[in-house]
């Protein structure tokens, strides 16, 4: 129970520094390799509380893909970020009230959560309804069938998001000669090839 | 917290994660104290093949490398969704086989609508 307790407040001492030193650090580089300290050490609570399946997914989708992506844009755009910063400060009115309004729901949703019957027992064992069955075993039974509405939501966004990625980014250079092999095939020889007799010491 | 028997499956990568912060730890902080540091000017100036470097390494990339990133993150979560399904496709039947097959499905058209698009090719 010791090594337990020690090791949440480590994860969560460690995200929340981590989650301070994003937005303090100078260096933007910086900034996201916090924030993929801080998905480790999210994904370490995740196991605490028995998602493991969460847990590995948030290492896979968002360290080894969405981190990446970030670290290649912070990398290679040319913006001057310390130019950036200077009028930083006008954004702090609104950065406190999205803050007020995300601390009001946390504490509403914490408020809630009190007065749901069978409080202890899920303080003690949250995943209790699946006992025997590993985690992502007790995911697929649900997803595909009882959800499966949202799981085809799911799958329709996905969808958006990469007809929208291709609308966006996808330009199509003039002055491109690209290599069409099926047209290349089709050319019949006798449209194109003509064979000229020529008979030594006159030319064509 | 999750129960005493599945937290204890996991004592070991908190062991090996303490092991190897240590390890990183003693490396960094062994050679802070024990290296000998004599800084003078030429040491602490940018060595890029012997000469100074030419610009800032941040300019303008193309916009392709993005696309092919946005593309893998996309097809990087449906795979996500495909874990749980190959565990489960004993007890969810039919059903859960079809409902697995449309949304590949939808996935499949806008992988095709990129292909035909030109979205993996490079000019």
């Amino acid at each position: 129970m010791i090594v337990q307790a020690f090791a949440f407040y480590l994860f969560a001492g460690i995200l929340t520094v981590s989650a301070l030193m994003v937005i303090t650090a100078r260096n933007p580089v910086h900034s996201v390799l916090f924030l993929v300290l801080a998905f480790f050490n999210a994904a370490g609570l995740f196991v605490m509380l028995g998602a493991e399946f969460i847990a590995l997914i948030l290492v896979i989708v968002y360290v080894g893909a969405v981190a990446v992506l970030f670290l290649f844009v912070v990398m290679m755009l040319d913006i001057n970020f310390s130019d950036m910063r200077k009028g930083a400060m006008q954004y702090v009115p609104i950065g406190m009230v999205i803050g007020a309004v995300l601390l009001t729901e946390l504490v509403m949703l914490y408020g809630t959560w009190q007065f749901v019957p069978g409080r202890e027992q899920n303080i003690a064992d949250p995943v209790a309804a699946f006992a025997g069955q590993n985690n992502t075993e007790a995911l697929g039974q649900l997803i595909y069938t009882n959800y499966i509405f949202a799981f085809q939501t799911a799958g329709l966004i996905l969808f958006v998001a990469m007809i929208g990625a291709i609308v966006l980014t996808h330009r199509t250079r003039a002055g491109v000669r690209k290599q069409a092999v099926s047209d290349q095939q089709a050319r019949n020889p006798a449209d194109v090839l003509e064979i000229q007799k020529i008979t030594p010491k006159t030319g064509v | 917290m999750a129960s005493q028997d599945f937290l204890i499956a996991y004592l070991p990568i908190l062991i090996f994660m303490a092991v190897a912060s240590v390890i990183s730890v003693a490396m960094i902080a062994g050679s802070l104290l024990a290296g000998p540091r004599k800084p003078d000017a030429e040491k602490l100036s940018a060595y890029e093949c012997g000469f100074d470097a030419f610009s800032d390494a941040r300019n303008k990339f193309d916009v392709r490398f993005y696309l092919v990133t946005l593309l893998f993150i996309i097809f990087d979560l449906e795979i996500a969704f495909l874990f749980p399904w190959a565990i489960a496709l004993g007890d969810i039947g039919v059903f859960g086989f079809w409902s697995m097959m449309v949304f590949l499905a939808v996935l499949t058209v806008g992988f095709v609508y990129e292909w035909k698009k030109g979205g993996l090719e490079w000019e």
